[in-house]
This record gives C-alpha cells, sequence and structure tokens, in this order.
C-alpha cells in the first residue's frame, strides 16, 4: 500500500510544526494533524506568553531556515541573576550570576513571545512543499502493522505511513493508546504567567527569585516588557488570578522589588498548573514521543519547549538517517535510537527540575541556610558555573546536528 | 506463495522470519551492525552511481546482487530505495522467509535459492553486488570472487565485508561473539579462514577487481553500537571494488 507521507504528526503545537518543518527540509514528507482550526494560531495580539529559548534551540531555529523571521522580534538574554529572596525583603546577598561570556558565543539565549513563534511557524509551513496540513481534526483509532501505522481521523479519513509522531501535549491520547503510561506528579502549585511593562531597561537581564513559595522568573522581552513566570500553591494562585488587573500587580510588585520602576500590565494572564509528567518509554510500535507527550517538566529553568525541540532535533535526524539508508522508519530497532538518544537527557531534566523545585520551594531554614550556600558555592567555582550555563543553554550531552546549527 | 505450501509450513517461515528480524532476537548482532552496513553501501552505490540519497527512491534502475541475502536485511533497505533486487542464499530455509517477510513489508524482492556461482554460470550481471559477511565462510574465495566479478557489469561495484585474522580478531570474533557474549553460534567462524585486508585487496586484484575502498566497522562497548573507522580494520572491515568498463 502507498503511504501517506513518511510521517504522520498528531498535534499540530509548537514541537509538532517544528518536526514538520525539519522532517521538509530533510526531504522527508509529513502529515500534520491538529485538533484546532486552520486559523486559530494566527491571532494578531500578544497574548502574554513567551519561550526562554536555550542556544540549542536558537541554533536549530537557524538550521531550518526559521531565525531570520525571528530574530527582530527576539529578545537576547545577555546575563541571568539567581538569588534567593522572600516577598517584602527583596533578594539575599548570595547571588550566582551566569554571563554569556563564560561560554563561547552570542547570548545565552533569547526570550521569543508566543504569537511570533507560532506566526513564523505557520508561514513557513506554507510554503513547505513536503507538508500537508489536516486541521480541525482528532485521531480516534491507531493500528499498526508489518509495514505501516494505519490512523483514523474524526472526520472518517485514514492514513498510513511507517511512523506517527505523537507531538498531542501532556495528556497524550495517542500515547495512551499505544498503551505508554506516564509517570505523574502533582507539585500543588500553579504558575501565574502574565507580560509587564515596565519604565526603566531590562539590560538584558533574567532574574530567576527563589521565593519560599516557589521560584519568580523575570525575563526580558524586547522593548521595555518582562516576562513573568510566578509560581503560588494552587489555592493562593486561583485567589490571585481572581484578583483584579491592579490588585494583581499590588500582589507581584513587591515580589521583585522596584529595579524596573513602576510596572504595568501588557497582556493576559495566564495560569498552568504544575506537574511532572514523564512517559515510561519515549516509543512503541510505530510510535514515538516528542514535547510535553513525552516529558513536561517544571518550568523553573524555562526548559520544557528547549526539551521538545531537542527531541525534535534528534527524531529527524534519526529517521532521517535511517531513511537515507533505506531502513524501515518506523522499525523498532530504529525507534529504539531515539528512545536510547533522548532518555537520559529527559530523565535528568526531569528529576532535576523536580530536586530543585522541592529544594527551593520552601521556608525550612536549614534549607534556606543550604539554598544559600548553594548558590554561593556556584557563584565562586567558575567550572561548576561553567556547566551550569551549558546545560541551561542545550549545550551538554551528544547534540544532534540540528541543535549545533547544522543540516541533517 | 505458492498454493503448494501448506499451512504448517507457512507459519513456520512466519515465525522464522519474525525471528530474522526480532532486533532483540538471535540475529541482534547483525541488527547493530546494519545501520554502519548500510551507510558504507548506500554512500559507495550513490558515489559510484552519481545518485543522490536525499531523493525519493534513489537507486531506481540499479541491479543489485544481495549474496547471502539470509532474511533480507539489506535486501529490504536496497529494494526500498528504489534498486531491482535479486537476493541469493545457498540456505533453502532463508528463502520463504525473507519472501514472507518481504510481503509483510510492501517490498518486491527476487529472493532465489541458488548461489554466486550459479546466477553467474546462468550470465546474469548486476549494478552492484553486495558481498557482506560471506567470503570467510567459502571453500575457495579466489573461485567465489571470481564468480563475483563475472556478476558485475563492466563498471559495477561490489561491496565485500569479512573479518580480519590476528590475534585481536580471535579475541572478538570468536572467543567475544561466540563463546563470552553467545551473539553467534560456536563454530559460526573458522578464525583460520578469516582474511587479512592486504589478502582480500590481492584475491580481488586476481579475480579482475580493482579495490577502490576499504574501512572498518569498530564495535564501541561504551555507546552499544557500531561505527565506522578510516584507520581501524582490526576485526571487521568491508571493501569496494570496481570491475573496469
Amino acid at each position: 500500500m502507498a503511504h501517506d507521507a513518511d510521517v504522520l504528526i498528531v498535534g499540530g503545537g509548537l514541537v509538532g510544526a517544528t518536526l514538520a518543518l525539519a522532517l521538509d527540509r530533510a526531504r522527508l514528507s509529513s502529515v500534520l494533524i491538529d485538533a484546532r482550526p486552520a486559523d486559530t494560531q494566527n491571532a494578531p495580539g500578544f497574548d502574554g506568553r513567551s519561550y526562554a529559548l536555550a542556544l540549542s534551540s536558537v541554533r536549530m531555529l537557524k538550521a531550518t531556515g526559521l531565525w531570520p523571521a525571528l530574530a527582530a522580534e527576539a529578545q537576547p538574554m545577555l546575563e541571568i541573576k539567581v538569588s534567593d529572596g522572600r516577598a517584602g525583603t527583596g533578594p539575599s546577598p548570595f547571588v550566582a550570576e551566569f554571563h554569556h561570556g563564560e561560554i563561547e558565543e552570542g547570548p545565552m539565549g533569547h526570550m521569543i513571545e508566543d504569537r511570533h513563534l507560532r506566526r513564523v511557524l505557520q508561514k513557513a509551513l506554507d510554503g513547505a512543499r513536503r507538508v500537508t496540513r489536516l486541521s480541525g481534526q482528532t485521531l480516534e483509532k491507531q493500528v499498526p502493522g508489518t509495514a505501516e501505522i494505519e490512523l483514523t481521523l474524526s472526520g472518517g479519513q485514514t492514513l498510513s505511513a511507517p511512523v506517527v509522531v505523537a507531538c498531542d501535549g501532556r495528556i497524550s491520547g495517542t500515547a495512551e493508546r499505544a498503551g505508554i503510561r506516564h509517570l505523574r506528579t502533582d507539585y500543588g502549585q500553579t504558575a501565574l504567567v502574565c507580560a509587564i511593562a515596565h519604565d526603566l531597561p531590562h539590560n538584558g537581564i533574567a532574574h530567576q527569585f527563589f521565593m519560599p513559595e516557589g521560584p519568580l522568573a523575570v525575563l526580558p522581552l524586547a522593548g521595555n516588557r518582562s516576562s513573568i513566570v510566578w509560581t503560588e500553591a494552587t489555592d493562593r494562585a486561583a485567589a490571585i488570578q481572581a484578583l483584579g488587573d491592579d490588585d494583581y500587580l499590588q500582589v507581584l510588585r513587591p515580589r521583585f522589588g522596584d529595579f524596573l520602576g513602576p510596572i504595568t500590565l501588557a497582556g493576559a494572564r495566564w495560569t498552568y498548573p504544575l506537574g511532572l509528567s514523564l512517559a515510561e518509554r519515549l516509543v512503541a510500535d510505530r510510535i514515538a514521543l516528542a514535547g510535553d507527550a513525552a516529558h513536561a517538566v517544571h518550568p523553573i529553568a524555562g526548559q520544557g519547549l528547549n526539551a521538545g525541540l531537542r527531541d525534535v532535533a534528534a527524531l529527524a535526524e534519526v529517521l532521517t538517517l535511517a531513511k537515507r539508508r533505506g531502513e524501515d522508519i518506523g522499525q523498532t530497532d530504529v525507534l529504539n535510537r531515539y528512545e536510547r538518544w533522548r532518555r537520559a537527557d529527559v530523565t535528568t531534566l526531569a528529576l532535576a527540575t523536580d530536586a530543585f523545585n522541592r529544594l527551593f520551594s520552601n521556608d525550612d531554614p536549614v534549607l534556606r541556610g543550604l539554598r544559600n550556600l548553594g548558590l554561593g558555592a556556584v557563584n565562586a567555582l567558575p567550572e561548576v558555573r561553567r556547566s551550569f550555563i551549558r546545560e541551561a543553554a542545550g549545550l551538554s550531552g551528544d547534540l544532534p546536528r540540528l541543535s549545533m546549527g547544522q543540516a541533517i | 506463495m505458492q498454493s503448494t505450501v501448506d499451512d504448517a509450513e507457512v507459519a513456520k517461515f512466519e515465525a522464522m522470519a519474525a525471528e530474522w528480524w526480532d532486533v532483540e532476537g538471535k540475529f541482534k548482532p547483525l541488527h547493530m551492525m546494519n545501520p554502519v552496513r548500510l551507510d558504507y553501501i548506500t554512500s559507495q552505490i550513490a558515489a559510484e552511481f552519481d545518485r543522490d540519497l536525499t531523493t525519493d527512491r534513489p537507486f531506481a534502475g540499479l541491479r543489485i546482487l544481495d549474496i547471502g541475502c539470509g532474511g533480507g536485511l539489506l535486501s529490504e533497505p536496497m529494494a526500498r530505495l528504489g534498486a531491482d533486487v535479486v537476493g541469493a542464499d545457498a540456505a533453502e530455509r532463508n528463502i520463504p522467509v525473507a519472501r514472507i517477510h518481504a510481503e509483510q513489508s510492501d517490498l518486491t524482492i527476487d529472493y532465489r535459492h541458488t548461489t554466486a556461482e550459479a546466477v553467474a554460470g546462468a550470465g546474469e550481471q548486476f549494478d552492484a553486488v553486495l558481498n557482506m559477511e560471506v567470503v570467510e565462510h567459502v571453500a575457495d574465495p579466489l573461485a567465489y570472487l571470481t564468480a563475483c566479478h563475472d556478476l558485475l557489469k563492466p563498471g559495477g561495484l561490489m561491496i565485500c565485508s569479512t573479518i580480519n585474522r590476528n590475534a585481536k580478531s580471535f579475541a572478538v570474533a570468536i572467543l567475544g561473539a561466540e563463546w563470552v557474549m553467545r551473539w553467534l553460534p560456536k563454530g559460526t567462524h573458522d578464525w583460520s579462514k578469516f582474511i587479512t585486508p592486504d589478502e582480500l585487496y590481492d584475491l580481488l586484484s586476481r579475480a579482475g577487481l580493482e579495490p577502490v575502498d576499504k574501512r572498518g566497522f569498530v564495535f564501541n562497548p561504551v555507546s552499544w553500537s557500531w561505527r565506522m573507522s578510516d584507520r581501524d580494520l582490526s576485526v571487521n572491515y568491508v571493501t569496494a571494488s570496481l570491475r573496469s568498463h
């Protein structure tokens, strides 16, 4: 039977779209199946969401030709300051600072708004010859066979290809139907996310304050604006989210002091319940998981999307090389290569962010002392600091070609 | 399948096909080595016949013979890349097994229970001959390689891999693979029949072929995978040679 494409991608979000484009660049065809109607991803207004793109992610966007359209909207992160703090008292004197000069090239990463990233991806998909988009359709059934896997969509249409990639998010129906279970932890915390405008320039500096309630990140956006990711216990977060804008800002202001001058809201306010979700396996019979479907982590280090893009880079490379050598790209040992490549990174990331959060999200004086000691130590030891930076920039480990800025 | 084959036989061959293609099963060592073997084969064929591996079915129009095809681990990728493939195996039981798997994979491959000498004797010729891990098993390597030469069209390419003969290859391929890891049945290889790269180059030349390239296949026990090496031909290695125009 002739296949509809090399790869069927379930989920047309950031990870699914990037995978379709990475495959297209390597001359593999895909069908991108998205539950949302076609135009919902092109809403023009800034909705308050943004991402911290690690250096490896930026390199990947460069290698897939997407960066030129994004560069003008991206804010370089030149420095990251990490400090322990308590509401009203400001940051502790033990501040760990990470400068981009400590790694070999350029900024440590870039902040990009969700609306710009989505718009650029959609436009690139419009011009991608090997990508077919099916919008407003969900996956109803998946049947793996000896030479392909067949999908039945909500509209009744059937599609077949050697392999399916599930990019359908943290509650992945595709993974569930394939019998892949997820390890899930609920932190009892919710991230409050918004963008603010401020009078004083941020100078490209990102701040991470570790508050007893949970971490607060202030991340520089283009212009005099910053993205706020602010973690509170879930019931308290719900109460804060229910406040009017003025009262919301009243709660927020003392948390990071007045170093940016007067602040106002610049977009909608969002909440995300926090939890760790980790797939027990990244692959099943003719199925691979990528992005949040494989691992949804605490946004404490801003690594969720970056990890998803590293999945894309690794998977695109594994599938492309397999196709060029004539292998069945959905066969078990091909997919196992992806599993082996990503498993260590994904597990490390999940455990590290989990431990990090447990260590930093409480007011125990002993732990507070340890934290200060730890941050002070990080600051005092250049080698340790460099490895932190390289890890955060996505530069450690055996990198896929795309993550090094090279074509496959 | 032919209608004369009874159902019990088909079921047996299906089970054997599943075994051949089980990446964790008894042919695991071949599956582990297959990507690096295919990397070499595809890049050599692409270079010789000016094909672009990033396109669909880059080997369309090429006739390829896979000697010692087994369950089709090399024949299927060649067919998927667009080549017209003949898979030959002297072991009769492999043929229906390979046929069943090709059918399950939606591929058309001409599998035959025959030998290189018999195909050559019938006057058939190919653009490329894959001669992977066979030469160390034959009784008369020179006669065998001469038949392989005759199987090539003028300008045709032969890929030939085998195992070097030295203390290390004895330790790795016999003691390691057969006795310690139990990757291969004991007695799979006879160390005295292993061939050094110089000896193989000499045999290829005497068979009328021009050796043009050689590389090592090296197993890395840390990453648990095979890679190609320009310098380390101490155990497994591969050569490319041409029949002159």
